[in-house]
């Protein structure tokens, strides 16, 4: 049976959203009927402008509030977490001993321009994030910190030379599909270089989705809100998992 | 409203923040770097590319032998002004494009050099003047709003883009427009030409996009009847020529830190340390107000516990711009509201830390940065967590005030999000304008025992930085757990000791001694 969900105002089924938007148009009774029907055009039905006002020449922003006829069947949406399997330090630490035996070499940078490190600080760093320690801090991570603006060939370099087994790639910037344009560069270059299947690579940042992390050819991906313990279970899990493989 | 703090500890900070600064200036006395000598050939007058597309600027200051950079760029080139009888920008592009080179001339008398760099130093000059004269006339005749000035960031990428958002902002109550460098400017060892319409995170600061804001914005400015200041990024490898770039085209603020690049940039600190130095000269001449990155130490660490480095940086900054020749109105101090919102009485720490800031630099004009660091994409709290900002801002009488915006973390601002933040800022500021005034802090209570505490931190780590010398406590990792050596990072190869030769025409105009009288 599809169950099919609507947006809950105060009652079931009724399908309320709010909208805002700016229109770029002096604001005038006009503007506010313009921005009635366009939520009209959208597919929207019950349609009222509760706010629509003059925020500079030539510019007016509107409130709606609004109804859906649209429905979603959630029990279809696939969007796998790599969120759910994390472990503590002190276990991560004890996994990795017993399952890996030596020190995972962890490398993570900010790729392209991007010159935003908090999240790849956040990961890394000793300090942590929310109480949750970094991965520096890790007994079992050896961790490398590549910085900012760090291009994608140099990353790629660097995990050959310095044998790393998981990347991580950070972007937080994502004008005009920069993020997009980046992790797909360095997955490709991984790839043409045949290092792609010797790390696990993993991209991050507040944009990213895991879903969109596998889109890309990534073994995960981590958006806002993750602790570095999650991405530690995440590379210590997988890279257990590819040794079990390896040794058959 | 006001916090009794031990003054003695403050008179102890500045003592050590001199300290920290004297061997510094001593090594600042004796270097130059590439970027400060394309600094001097911009105010000469050289601008423009070359066939290669190589900013005219760096293909002459390259074209000097690297044994022969220490006498500086300006006696060569004087002495091939003399020769060839070429204005400034024909005789670059004659040197860059194979009709003459620099050691040519290198026979000719030094004072014939000087003598011909002279008129081309006094119209820079006179330029730069009659920029910053614009200013004075233009903010009595078109006064701003009361502080704290409301200050938004238009970063489209497209410099025509932003001039409309600059444009909207400024109608929807901005007073400060910052473009956004395109992420990534302040690694380039040049500054991009001409005008720009792509760009990543940012618009690229070059001359021609700093003249098309400011023309727009002079626009506005007459229209609504105040003026609207814009704002630039000096920070990163190309600080003094940025400062020349904002002082020919009257920006009125640089973003402009003594450490920022070492520390959050890797930009080598000794390029760093010279490079700042000069363009303060320049932003203190040109009356630029310059803002400094203390944020920087919050976004990237825990708040509270880096409370102590931010006003010790502060102190630090203000001995770094009081030496470039810079008044205290000139000295944009930073610091940011970056407690992470579910500490309980986070808001007493936020206004301990800005009242703190206030009382120690009372004539400074403190610039307050926007929460960002727990700001999650929850726009409806986003936008609460900004209203505490602003009143934390306007209780505390900050004098420069970066607008949060409820779309923090998700894009760059949308034109509509930064009315939403323009209009929250003014509905708080108004409303609370007076109540700073009226509030006096419980004496002993959390607030005050909370600025002592961020102060004596303070004193602490400045007396850890003076004995170790500035630029090994930077190795030492004492700021923001970074760790830079004094000849790594970028742009180290641009660093060169001045000769006993080395002459810069514009120092002598430009010193300190000189500006203040």
């Amino acid at each position: 049976m599809t169950k099919l969900v609507k947006p809950y105002g105060d009652t079931q089924n009724d399908g309320k959203v709010q909208l805002s938007f700016t229109l770029p148009v002096e604001w005038s009774e006009a503007a506010d009927e313009a921005a009635r029907q366009l939520a009209g055009k959208m597919g929207f039905s019950e349609v009222q402008v509760v706010d629509g006002r003059r925020i500079a020449s030539g510019f007016s922003f509107f409130v709606l509030y609004a109804s859906t006829p649209q429905g979603i069947d959630v029990e279809t949406i696939h969007a796998p977490s790599v969120r759910a399997s994390a472990m503590s330090m002190e276990e991560i630490d004890a996994f990795v001993t017993e399952r890996i035996g030596r020190k995972v070499r962890v490398a993570g940078a900010c790729i392209g321009t991007d010159a935003h490190t908090v999240g790849i600080d956040a990961i890394l760093n000793m300090k942590g994030y929310k109480g949750d320690y970094g991965l520096e801090r890790y007994h079992t991570f050896e961790t490398f910190n590549l910085g900012s603006q760090v291009a994608v060939d140099e990353l790629v370099r660097y995990t050959q030379e310095h044998r790393i087994d998981a990347l991580l790639a950070s972007q937080v910037v994502t004008q005009k599909g920069s993020d997009v344009k980046n992790f797909t560069a360095l997955s490709e270059l991984l790839e043409a270089q045949g290092l792609r299947d010797r790390v696990v690579l993993i991209c991050g940042g507040p944009r990213v989705t895991n879903l969109l992390a596998s889109e890309l050819g990534y073994d995960a991906g981590f958006g806002r809100g993750t602790l570095p313990s999650e991405v530690a279970s995440f590379i210590a899990l997988t890279l257990a998992e590819r040794l079990r493989h390896a040794v058959r | 409203m006001e916090l009794r703090i031990d003054r003695s500890c403050v008179e102890r900070c500045r003592k050590l923040a001199a300290a920290i600064a004297d061997p510094v200036e001593t090594f600042i006395a004796a270097h130059s770097t590439v970027s400060v000598e394309r600094a001097v050939l911009r105010l000469l007058g050289v601008d423009g590319i070359t066939a290669e597309e190589v900013p005219l600027p760096n293909a002459v200051v390259d074209s000097i032998a690297v044994d022969a950079r220490g006498h500086g760029a300006a006696i060569p080139f004087g002495r091939a002004l003399a020769e060839t009888g070429l204005e400034p920008p024909a005789l670059a592009h004659a040197l860059t494009s194979g009709g003459c080179t620099l050691e040519q001339f290198a026979e000719t008398p030094e004072s014939a050099a000087r003598g011909a760099l002279r008129p081309y130093v006094d119209e820079a000059l006179t330029r730069i003047t009659a920029r910053r004269a614009e200013r004075t006339e233009a903010l009595v005749r078109l006064p701003q709003l009361p502080p704290p000035l409301l200050y938004v960031i238009v970063a489209s990428g497209n410099i025509y883009e932003d001039r409309t958002a600059a444009v909207a902002a400024a109608e929807a109550g901005a007073q400060v427009i910052a473009v956004i460098r395109s992420t990534g400017q302040s690694l380039l060892d040049f500054v991009p030409y001409g005008p720009t319409t792509e760009g990543f995170g940012g618009t690229y600061a070059t001359q021609a996009n700093f003249a098309i804001m400011r023309t727009a914005l002079d626009e506005i400015g007459e229209r609504l009847g105040r003026y609207v200041m814009l704002t630039n990024y000096a920070s990163g490898l190309c600080m003094p020529e940025i400062a020349v770039m904002a002082a020919l085209e009257r920006l009125d603020m640089l973003l402009n830190d003594s450490m920022y690049g070492i520390l959050f940039r890797d930009i080598n600190m000794k390029r760093t340390f010279v490079d700042q130095h000069f363009s303060r000269m320049l932003n203190a001449y040109s009356g630029i107000i310059i803002n400094t990155g203390e944020d920087n130490y919050l976004t990237t660490a825990d708040a509270v516990d880096q409370a102590p480095a931010v006003l010790a940086s502060q102190f630090i900054n203000e001995e770094f711009a009081h030496r470039a020749g810079l008044p205290d109105a000139q000295i944009g101090l930073g610091d940011a509201y970056e407690i992470n919102p579910d500490l309980e009485d986070s808001f007493l720490y936020q206004v301990a830390q800005a009242q703190l800031a206030r009382e120690i630099f009372p004539e400074a004009s403190l610039k307050y940065m926007p929460p960002t660091k727990h700001m999650t994409g929850d726009v409806f709290k986003g936008h609460l967590i900004d209203a505490m900002f602003n009143l934390t801002s306007v209780m505390t009488r900050q004098s420069i005030h970066l607008c949060g915006m409820l779309t923090e973390a998700i894009h760059t601002p949308f034109l509509g999000d930064r009315a939403l933040a323009l209009e929250n800022a003014r509905y708080v500021m108004n409303t609370a304008r007076h109540f700073g005034d009226e509030m006096v802090p419980r004496p002993g209570g959390a607030i005050e025992l909370r600025a002592q505490d961020v102060l004596n931190g303070c004193e602490a780590l400045l007396e850890r930085v003076a004995a170790a010398g500035l630029m090994h406590a930077i190795e030492a990792a004492t700021f923001a757990d970074v760790s830079r050596a004094p000849e790594g990072g970028r742009g180290f190869d641009g660093v060169f000791a001045r000769a006993a030769d080395y002459y810069n025409p514009f120092e002598e105009a430009l010193a300190p001694a000189a500006v203040r009288a």
